[in-house]
Parts: structure tokens; C-alpha cells; sequence
């Protein structure tokens, strides 16, 4: 009858051909009203005031060192995260210890902290008023309000992204595949390059794009360090948010398409990935099919 | 209830899973599918439960016509390789799954549900487990309550889907004896696929061989044991011997070894399928048959002992295996390497051109009462 | 797991010197530890002391605040809003994902994502302009009489829409999972689709339902970035905790913005541990102590 189902012709709940359009329908709408809509709006209100305005906005001053610095920020957090993204997942897959649940938790608190919560702790420690802000302020170091603050608070924000990502999937391949390489006298440089990383290449890569996504993107934590002065600690998003309340809407429209350009590159490249696992996985399985039969 | 199969065939994408088959089943009967993965099997028993619908054929029940009804609908007890127990509920949940999703009309009160699966409990003798989660169950357990839950809505029949495979030998043995004893008692008629011969020929009324999307033999244990009607049921009940044998001067050659043709054997070339038990052991070629083999292992087994050989100066794709009595082992003693010589007693020819054996015996003297196929 | 678990430790009491067969643990366990410690232990500390500072009646008096009050109230019932929303658009997105083959199955479900690729200020600014009286939405929900930009709906809306992945990709993996053989069990047993869906596979997915939610509500309470433009912030009436906690430092006070602040972090914490807590609980029972 359907074609499609052929390969499978189970019965599944949910299959009949009524339910299925009414919840792929629904969905769809939804999605539309929720995502695309807005997602389509951003460029839209971009180039309400025409192309040439468009570029032009994006030229200004502010803007290119609103990119330059955001870029920066991204450049430095991520390889940041991605040293301790690996080290954290290491020690919690590899190894038992005591305390290793409660580190696990420990990591997933920048998920659950408010961003503003995260710039404040950051402020009371470093900021001028702090202990460790006051020592470093006698010393003539300046953290917050300037770009070091935007880093470290960013670095907090990010910090799990390439953990969660690595640690269930080395959870799950086990540590036999390591084993096997130390008792063939492998290094233990040798044995992450040559057995660990490529196996965990592709969460690590997603992680690496998630990290990336959210340091370009980080609002509220970057807003309280940042002392928003123009053309000096503001990012990308601090910009959008300043000239949407100077009534510059086309203008912030402008640079929130660049922060949606690179959205929109992160979720394609994560389909990307995700494609790969999936052939991948797929080769694997046809190929054990052939062997077994 | 009896089951009615007729001209059932199903595909899926370019994979011919049946092809068109037929199978009558009794009211009361329990039938077993026996045969390798990929035979079908266990798509035929599927698609008789509804999980799976055919491509072409109709199946009754009885005299209600079932085909295009829906599994909720046709009633079947269906007992699932890895028991498919709702991890979420406790046991006694479980079992009365099927209870509490009958229409509010034929729905038993509360406490009749709960009577009656106490009872169910009772009968698999799992009572004082009712309020656990199948995650603290045994293997042997979980496929207790999932009879159990199969039993609850007393379906008429009831299909098993390899309902051993995943337990070890001793709980395996003891399940089979109490299944056979619940369906004696209780008069469903039951269909249960397998793998393992033992189980088919132990468990089933009638066996039915499957290969490659057909049947290739439907018959009683002891019949199917006696005359297997083809090369395939042959190698799959296992324990048999292949002597590929050219005909001259009334003895099948194959190099160096000869077997003497017995009386009446037609003179053609083929294979002969001789099993572990057949055999006369000796030292020395007899008269009716030069087969040397080489020992390569001595394994004891229950009230035998079996030898493994290989060929000495002949061809043979396989190992043979040859079963001994203790008492004809220790009065030869063979040791590991020793040469010996075998002597069928009776075997399966099957010829070249034919797709049926011929039952043949060299004791014809005492010639029993064989039949044919 | 853990006999294995137990086994290895004891077998690395007895002799020390062999334990590891990996190398590396003093490595990664100690840049894990100073990092964590740096990045996390470290500013919480600073909280903790400016808190102490300002003793309690004074703690007591800025957290008890009416206006803050008016905040705490506020973010609570619209981050509830949104996650019970998200609660159900998200499985069935996951639903819809999973079990169905229809075109643009893919883009969907990349699209998914987007509210967490998306930068939050740029989410608040779009859906901002969207839903205000002139905006494309707001046209048609001011025809009807319905105003959502600038009231407390505005700051649902927002944070239904940064958190919308949290119960798809909680619920996908496990809807995912889900052997058809239980379903199958269901239907052989006669309950309709609906019974097995209700009674057999809901609640296989409630946990990772429940964590969904739970984890989109966390997420809520400390959102700022895409509220803050929709919200109108109105005193005792769109006004959300975090912004309190802006405002605070805005006015140089510290003292302030850290007792705030200090309760949000609390209850965070609260949660992550319940849910951590919880979802170990319910794995527990479901696969047995292995």
C-alpha cells in the first residue's frame, strides 16, 4: 500500500495515516510560527531600510570592532574549553575515584547558573571592589569592564559544552580499545592521538561548534562585565542590544543577521556531523551483515 | 482453536522472507517452526500473530476469517524472544496488562483482575513476586511472567517466539517439561519457534522445518527423525555423516575408502548420510566397508562417548562424529591419533538427481519394521 | 558496574603501585580540579563573602523586597508557563522526529536547534519586533485583542523560546530506544493505540520528559537576554529576577545584586541536584543495581 514502509512493514502505534499528518501537520505549523518565522524576520528587518544600509551599517567602526572582538573572545575560549572539555572526560571515563558524580555536577552548574549570576560572581571577585580585583587593581590590572573579563566570563559560560558531549559517548565505547593500546606499548600521548581521538573526532568537533555557537553569542554574563563602552568592550551581541535601543533597528538587525549567519552555519554543520555518524554507523552495520552471513 | 494457513507469502524490500506456503494447524496442537535465522520462521509466526501482515494468503482461526484483522483484535497470546515484559510496571502489572485495557463492558472488577492474576502467579509459581520491577527478575522468571501475562486474557492460541533461546541449559530443560504440562492442561493450541532440534523434536506434536522462506517438512518428531525427507533436514537435525560416494563394481569409491552397495541399492552416485550412532568401530576395513579415519578428539558425553575423525586418504567436508557406548569404547580403548576403521549400519542415499533419500540398511537379517518416506 | 567498581578498588588498596593501567589520571583529574575550582569554586566564594558582609537583616530585607518579590513571582509562573508549553510541543517534536518519514524531516530537525545556536539578545530583539503592536504577529493578536509584547506573556513567549530543544533532544534519544517489541507486547495483549501509547510508552518516556522540563525551567529562570527586550520591564509586573539583579548593579549595589543573586544561584543549584538525584534514582529501578 505505502510505499515508504515496505522496508518495515511493522506496526507501530501512531502509524495510521490520519494521526500521522494531523501530528506532522501540527508540528509543522507550530515550528513555522515558533522558528522559521522569527529566523526569516531577523534577515527581513535587516534589509528593511535597503542593501546599501544594510552594508554600510555593518562597516561602521563600532560594528567591525564588535566583530573583531567577539571573534577574539571565540578564539580564545574555545581552545580553552576544549583542553579542559578533554581532561574532565578523560579523568571522569577512564578512571574511578571518589568524588567523581559530584564533579560531574559540579561541571553542569554554568548550565543552570543565570548568565547575570555568572557575570556578577565574576564582578565581586575581579572587580575593583573584590579581594582578588582590589590586590590586582594595587598591581594596576584591570579585568573587568575590558575584554580579560569578557574572556574568563565567557570561559564560565562555556565551559561544559565540550564535556557533556565527549563524556557519554567515552562512557559508552569503554576504556578496552585504551587497554589494548598500552599493553602494545603504546605512550600515552600515542595512545590519545593514535586510538582515543579518533574515535571521539566528531563530538569533539560538535562540542567545539556548540562552545563556539555560545561565546559568539553570550549575552547576559558579557552585559555585566562588559561596562558596555562602544567601539571598545562591546561584542556582537552588546552592539545589537545598544543600537536596538538607540532606535537603530535596521542597524541592529544588520549585525544580529551576522550572529543568525552563524547560527545557522552551527546547525548546519551539526547536520553535517550527524549525517557522517549516521553513514558511518550504517557501513559498519551493512558490513557485519555481510560478514555474518 | 485450529489455524488455517493458506498460500502466505511476504517480502520485505527485495528479501523474499516466504514464500508462498501452506500449514494446518490442529485445535490443541502445539507445532513447532523449526529451523536456521533467515528460514522465516519467525515472520510466518508474526504474521499468524497479525504483527506483520502478508503480502498475499489468508489465515483463519477456527472459522473466523483473520487475515486483515488487527493484532488488538485477533486475541493471540504472544510470548516475545526477549519477553517485551513493561519495565515500568511491577509484575503483577504486567500480567494484568491485558486485563485492564479490555472495553469497559467485558473489563473484570478491580479485585476480580487482581484475583485473577494472583492466580496466574500462583500457576507459574511466582506468587511472592508480584510487586517487583523485571529489572530484579532471573531469565527464567521474566519468561514465567511473560507467560503468564500472555495467559491472562486466556487467548486460545498461543505463539512463542523462541521462547528458550536466552536461558541456560538446566532452566531451559525444566521450562520446556512445565510448558508442555500447561498446555496439556490448559487445551490452547500453541506455535513456538526455535532453533534448536532438541527442543523442536522434544516439545512439539508436530515439527515444521523451515528453510529459506519454505517449509521443507511438516511431521511428527519421531516420523521427521526417521525418514527427513530432504538433504536440508538432514543436515539440520544434525549428527550426520556425508560419504560422497562414485558407484563401481557395486561399491561407492571415494579414493581410497568404499562403502559396498547394500541389496536393492539402486547403482547411482551420490551422498550418503550416515548418523554418529550407525556404526560399527574396528581396527581392521571390514568386508562391507574400507573407511579409515584418524582420531583427533575423545569427548565423553552423558552415556557416550563421542570420537572425532577425520579422513585418511578420502574426502569429506566435514569432521565426522561417531557415538559409543562406554562399554564399545573402553573394550577398544582408542587413543588421540590412532587409525580406525567405521562400518555403517544403515544410512540416508541420496542420489545425484534425486531430492528424496532412500532409507538403506546393510542388516536387512534384522530388518525392522522401517518405513519409508 | 559496581562489583566492578568494588573489585578494582579494593584490588588498587592492596597494591598501590599497579592501580592505573591508563596513564593520565593526575593529569586530567588535577587541570579538571584547578579549573573547576578556578572557573566555578573560586567567584562563588566571592558571592558568598559579599552575602556575609552585609548580615542578615539587611540580606533579609533586600531579598523580602516587594518589588523583588513581584520578580520572583513573576519569572516562577512564566518560566513554569513555558516549560509545561515546551513540555508539550517538545515531545511531540521528538514524537514527530522519530517516528515519522515525511520531506524535510532533516531540516526540522536541525531546525530544532536554533534557539540554542541563536544568541539570545538577537532572539529578544526578533521576537521584540514581531510581536509589537506593528509587528507582523502583533497585528493580528491586537485585531484580536490579545497583547503579548511588553506583559509578563511577552517573557513566557521568550523563554518558551530559548529553551524549546531541551525536551525534544531529552525525549528523542529515549523515544528512539523504545523497543517495538513492548509496543507489540501491548497490542498482542489487545490495548488500542492510544492505551499503549498511554499506558506503555508515556511512561517510558516520563523521566526523560520530566527531566526535559525540568531542565527547560532551569534554563527559564536564569534567562536574560531574549526577555529583557520583550518584557517591558514594569515594576511588580514584567519585571524578572535577573534584571533585578542588572538594575542592582547598574546602582553600584553590590551588597544588593549578591543577595538576589544569591537566592537565584540557590535555587538553581537546588534543582540541578534534584534532577541529577532524580534521573539516577529512576535509572536505578529501571535497570536494576548494575
Amino acid at each position: 500500500m505505502s510505499s515508504s514502509k515496505h522496508s518495515s512493514s511493522q506496526l507501530r502505534v501512531g502509524d495510521s495515516p490520519l494521526i500521522k499528518w494531523l501530528l506532522i501537520g501540527l508540528t509543522l505549523f507550530l515550528t513555522t510560527i515558533l522558528l522559521v518565522v522569527p529566523l526569516i524576520a531577523i534577515f527581513q528587518q535587516a534589509f528593511v531600510e535597503g542593501a546599501a544600509h544594510y552594508f554600510n551599517s555593518l562597516i561602521e567602526a563600532d560594528t567591525l570592532h564588535a566583530i573583531g572582538l567577539t571573534l577574539v573572545v571565540a578564539a580564545l575560549t574555545v581552545p580553552i574549553n576544549l583542553v579542559f572539555g578533554v581532561m574532565l572526560a578523560w579523568a571522569v571515563t577512564r578512571f574511578e575515584f571518589p568524588g567523581r558524580k559530584i564533579l560531574m555536577t559540579l561541571m553542569d552548574i554554568p548550565f543552570a547558573v543565570s548568565p547575570v549570576v555568572a557575570g556578577l560572581l565574576y564582578l565581586l571577585l575581579y572587580g575593583n571592589n573584590g579581594w582578588i580585583g582590589s590586590w590586582l587593581y594595587d598591581q594596576d590590572i584591570q579585568l573587568m569592564f575590558a575584554w580579560p573579563g569578557i574572556v574568563m566570563v565567557t570561559v564560565f559560560v562555556t565551559c561544559p559544552f565540550v564535556a557533556r558531549e565527549l563524556i557519554p559517548l567515552m562512557q559508552q565505547q569503554g576504556r578496552e580499545d585504551e587497554e589494548a593500546a598500552v599493553i602494545l606499548g603504546a605512550s600515552g600521548w600515542q595512545l590519545f592521538r593514535r586510538v582515543t581521538l579518533p574515535n571521539i573526532k566528531w563530538a569533539l568537533i560538535y562540542g567545539v561548534i556548540l562552545t563556539n555557537a555560545r561565546a559568539v553569542g553570550e549575552f547576559g554574563a558579557v552585559s555585566v562585565v562588559s561596562g558596555n563602552i562602544r567601539g571598545e568592550t562591546n561584542t556582537l551581541p552588546l552592539l545589537v542590544q545598544a543600537q536596538y535601543e538607540d532606535y537603530q533597528a535596521a542597524a541592529a538587525f544588520a549585525s544580529a543577521s551576522l550572529l543568525a549567519m552563524i547560527a545557522l552555519l552551527t546547525l548546519l554543520l551539526k547536520a553535517f556531523i550527524e549525517w557522517r555518524q549516521e553513514r558511518s554507523l550504517k557501513i559498519e552495520a551493512e558490513k557485519e551483515r555481510q560478514v555474518t552471513q | 482453536m485450529s489455524i488455517l494457513i493458506e498460500n502466505i507469502s511476504k517480502h520485505f524490500g527485495h528479501f523474499q522472507a516466504l514464500s508462498p506456503l501452506s500449514l494446518d494447524i490442529n485445535e490443541g496442537e502445539m507445532i513447532g517452526l523449526l529451523g536456521p535465522s533467515g528460514s522465516g520462521k519467525t515472520t510466518l509466526l508474526r504474521i499468524i500473530a497479525g504483527l506483520e501482515g502478508a503480502d498475499t494468503g489468508h489465515i483463519q482461526f477456527g472459522d473466523r476469517d483473520v487475515t486483515n484483522l488487527h493484532v488488538r483484535d485477533r486475541r493471540v497470546g504472544f510470548v516475545f524472544q526477549n519477553y517485551a515484559l513493561f519495565r515500568h510496571m511491577t509484575v503483577a502489572d504486567n500480567v494484568a496488562f491485558g486485563l485492564a485495557v479490555l472495553p469497559r463492558k467485558e473489563r473484570p472488577s478491580p479485585t476480580e483482575i487482581k484475583n485473577r492474576v494472583m492466580h496466574l502467579l500462583e500457576m507459574v509459581q511466582l506468587e511472592h513476586l508480584a510487586s517487583r520491577f523485571p529489572s530484579q527478575l532471573s531469565g527464567g522468571q521474566k519468561q514465567r511472567i511473560a507467560l503468564a501475562r500472555a495467559l491472562a486474557t486466556q487467548p486460545e492460541v498461543l505463539l512463542l517466539d523462541e521462547p528458550f533461546g536466552a536461558l541456560d541449559a538446566k532452566v531451559r530443560k525444566e521450562l520446556r517439561r512445565w510448558l508442555r504440562g500447561l498446555h496439556d492442561e490448559l487445551g490452547f493450541t500453541s506455535v513456538f519457534v526455535t532453533h534448536d532440534q532438541e527442543e523442536a523434536l522434544e516439545l512439539s506434536d508436530r515439527v515444521v522445518v523451515m528453510s529459506n522462506g519454505h517449509i521443507e517438512q511438516i511431521d511428527q518428531p519421531g516420523a521427521l527423525y526417521a525418514s527427513p525427507n530432504s538433504r536440508f533436514v538432514f543436515d539440520f537435525l544434525g549428527n550426520a555423516n556425508v560419504f560422497e560416494g562414485k558407484v563401481e563394481n557395486n561399491k561407492w569409491h571415494n579414493q581410497q575408502a568404499s562403502i559396498v552397495l547394500p541389496n536393492g541399492a539402486e547403482q547411482k552416485d551420490g551422498q550418503l548420510y550416515i548418523r554418529s550412532h550407525e556404526f560399527f568401530v574396528s581396527k581392521e576395513p571390514t568386508a562391507q566397508a574400507n573407511l579409515p579415519l584418524r582420531v583427533i578428539a575423545i569427548n565423553p558425553i552423558g552415556a557416550e562417548v563421542r570420537l572425532e575423525l577425520t579422513p585418511i586418504d578420502w574426502q569429506s567436508n566435514d569432521v565426522w562424529e561417531i557415538d559409543l557406548p562406554h562399554k564399545a569404547f573402553d573394550k577398544n580403548c582408542f587413543e588421540k591419533g590412532q587409525t580406525l576403521y567405521v562400518t555403517p549400519k544403515a544410512g540416508y542415499f541420496f542420489a545425484h538427481d534425486a531430492q528424496q533419500p532412500v532409507l538403506l540398511n546393510w542388516e536387512t537379517e534384522k530388518a525392522k519394521t522401517t518405513e519409508k518416506a | 558496574m559496581g562489583k566492578y567498581m568494588a573489585t578494582h578498588l579494593s584490588a588498587a588498596e592492596t597494591r598501590p603501585r599497579h592501580k592505573r593501567v591508563l596513564p593520565g589520571l593526575s593529569l586530567s583529574l588535577g587541570t579538571s580540579l584547578l579549573f573547576i575550582s578556578l572557573i566555578l569554586l573560586l567567584p562563588m566564594s566571592g558571592l558568598v563573602m559579599q552575602s556575609v558582609d552585609m548580615g542578615w537583616d539587611r540580606y533579609w530585607q533586600v531579598i523580602s523586597d516587594e518589588r523583588v518579590v513581584a520578580s520572583y513571582k513573576v519569572t516562577l509562573w512564566a518560566a513554569l508557563i513555558a516549560s509545561v508549553f515546551n513540555g508539550f510541543f517538545g515531545l511531540l517534536l521528538a514524537w514527530v522526529l522519530v517516528r515519522y518519514e515525511f520531506p524535510g524531516r532533516r531540516i526540522l530537525d536541525a531546525l530544532v536547534d536554533l534557539p540554542f545556536a541563536l544568541p539570545t539578545a538577537v532572539a529578544g530583539i526578533t521576537l521584540a519586533t514581531l510581536y509589537a503592536q506593528n509587528g507582523w504577529y502583533g497585528e493580528i493578536l491586537e485585531s484580536l485583542g490579545l497583547k503579548v509584547a511588553y506583559t509578563p506573556w511577552g517573557i513566557v513567549l521568550a523563554m518558551a523560546f530559548t529553551s524549546i530543544p531541551f525536551v525534544v533532544r531529552t525525549v528523542q534519544p529515549v523515544l528512539e530506544e523504545l523497543s517495538p517489541e513492548e509496543e507489540e507486547a501491548g497490542m498482542t495483549l489487545g490495548a488500542s493505540d492510544w492505551s499503549v501509547f498511554r499506558r506503555v510508552i508515556f511512561p517510558a518516556l516520563w523521566p526523560a520528559l520530566m527531566t526535559g522540563i525540568a531542565l527547560s525551567f532551569t534554563r527559564s529562570l536564569g534567562e536574560f537576554g531574549a526577555v529583557i527586550f520583550i518584557a517591558g520591564n514594569m515594576p511588580y509586573v514584567s519585571e524578572i529576577t535577573s534584571l533585578m539583579i542588572f538594575v542592582s548593579l547598574q546602582e553600584f549595589d553590590f551588597p544588593a545584586a549578591s543577595a538576589i543573586a544569591s537566592v537565584v544561584l540557590m535555587a538553581s543549584l537546588v534543582l540541578l541536584f534534584a534532577i541529577n538525584i532524580w534521573q539516577a534514582r529512576y535509572l536505578r529501578r529501571l535497570h536494576g543495581r548494575s
